[in-house]
């Protein structure tokens, strides 16, 4: 019998760790994700959510520690690991004064794709800004700069996708688009890391579960049971 | 090629920013005009003395506006941290440098575009030297300018009081920038009977080569830090 080969390592973390002047924001983290797997990052405000996902996004250099996305570390091919790497952030990364197809038109540019406005027209549709796209950003609401968010990280198309908070400011309507595009980003076998507070959710959808405590490790196991180990956490 | 292409969409993106919220245009412009009235009022009324010192306060008016604009270029950058986003992409740092320095330079050209006719207004200089001379001491002198301006204003756009850090890294260094732009636009104004004007256009040119490869070598290292 022949076993099926078990896929690439996507994204390995040692003793990871991050200082803020005389504290650590996160403490010797470990982390290894095979391409396709997803991870539920959970944790108390300030436990240390946004600084993991910022690092695993090479936007922040650890004080101490070594990351490699697929094999490579950042500091040997910055660009090339960046390819596979798409970040949704609490903070939307917007330039006001562009418009929504602007944006997007940049960001084709920038990553080395052709320039293609119905491609854009389509991803705008996707994301629920369909007519929008010549609307200056700086009247969107908060809700459609999270939608223009997911517009970008969609024409990026990366393998590892790394979402911070991504139904802050959301419609219910576009809480259901994150869960429809979660889904089909695991099944179209990207890796996954998000941190919420929406824990309950983000455990129906996803595989593994960390719970972060003052920026440790407090706890690794199966999404499903990372709420019940978050109130435990939380109680202590 | 790719560092090209990506140098171009971040200049894109900068003049369509530039162009649609037109609020760095309309400021670093009135501050500029400000600043030659001033000087032309400080100066007081003896035309002879306004036309010696014309070329002076013209540089003097870009240098003090290239701050504000080069600080401006970054804020922009700054405001929803849009810089992050950028470099979330797999962006070169030198084509984010080249693309802004380009950026910066055009609009460092779009200000002496309304600079240079407002001083002849205002101090009646007349041109001894053809036009295209005072065009060409403008691009490679405003080029020395948004070159390593450029670099110190992404240095210091998180840094407190970057407004007064930006002119205090900056000014020494581009002294040779305005000494040889003073000089040569004396020259155009004034005459050149000893053929001196080359030889400030060619230091000018050094300049420019010298920061703007120094300059687009060392922007990762700042976007890093």
């Amino acid at each position: 019998m022949i076993d099926a080969p078990s896929p690439p390592l996507a994204l390995e973390a040692s003793n990871l760790c991050r200082g803020y002047q005389n504290r650590w924001a996160l403490l010797g983290l470990n982390l290894r994700m095979r391409s396709g797997s997803s991870l539920l990052v959970v944790g108390a405000n300030g436990a240390g959510k946004t600084t993991l996902l910022r690092m695993l996004a090479t936007t922040l250099a650890p004080t101490s520690g070594s990351l490699a996305i697929y094999g490579e570390r950042p500091q040997d091919n910055l660009l090339g690991v960046r390819r596979r790497l798409g970040l949704v952030s609490h903070r939307t990364h917007l330039y006001d004064d562009l418009t929504a197809t602007e944006l997007l038109e940049v960001t084709a540019a920038i990553a080395g794709m052709a320039k293609d406005a119905d491609r854009n027209a389509a991803l705008l549709e996707r994301v629920g800004l369909s007519g929008r796209g010549t609307d200056v950003i700086r009247g969107f609401s908060a809700g459609m700069r999270k939608r223009l968010c997911f517009a970008r990280l969609l024409l990026q198309d990366p393998d590892i996708v790394l979402l911070d908070e991504p139904y802050g400011q959301l419609d219910v309507a576009g809480v259901d688009f994150v869960d429809g595009l979660i889904t089909e980003l695991l099944e179209a076998r990207k890796t996954l890391v998000m941190s919420t507070h929406q824990v309950e959710r983000g455990a129906r959808l996803l595989q593994q579960g960390l719970v972060l405590a003052s920026g440790r490790m407090n706890w690794v196991g199966t999404a499903a049971d990372a709420p019940v180990a978050l109130a435990e956490a939380l109680s202590r | 090629m790719s560092v090209v292409r990506q140098s171009l969409a971040v200049l894109r993106k900068d003049l369509l920013v530039d162009l649609r919220s037109l609020r760095r245009v309309v400021a670093v412009s009135l501050f500029g005009a400000m600043t030659l009235l001033l000087f032309s009022f400080a100066a007081g009324t003896d035309s002879v003395v306004l036309k010696e010192q014309a070329a002076g306060y013209l540089w003097l008016a870009l240098f003090l506006s290239s701050t504000l604009a080069l600080s401006e270029s970054f804020r922009v950058e700054l405001e929803d941290d849009a810089l992050e986003g950028l470099c979330l992409l797999p962006v070169d740092p030198r084509a984010l440098y080249y693309g802004k320095a380009v950026a910066n330079l055009l609009f460092l050209l779009a200000l002496s575009c309304i600079l240079v006719p407002l001083s002849f207004g205002l101090y009646g200089p007349s041109l001894r030297l053809p036009l295209v001379n005072l065009i060409a001491l403008l691009v490679f002198g405003l080029a020395g300018l948004a070159g390593p301006g450029t670099l110190y204003s992404a240095m210091t756009s998180r840094a407190r009081g970057r407004d007064v850090m930006l002119p205090l890294l900056l000014f020494p260094l581009v002294v040779p920038v305005l000494v040889a732009g003073v000089k040569g636009t004396a020259l155009v104004f004034g005459g050149d009977p000893m053929g001196q004007f080359g030889s400030w256009l060619q230091l000018l040119i050094v300049f420019d080569l010298v920061y703007w490869s120094l300059c687009g070598l060392l922007f990762g290292k700042v976007l890093d830090s």
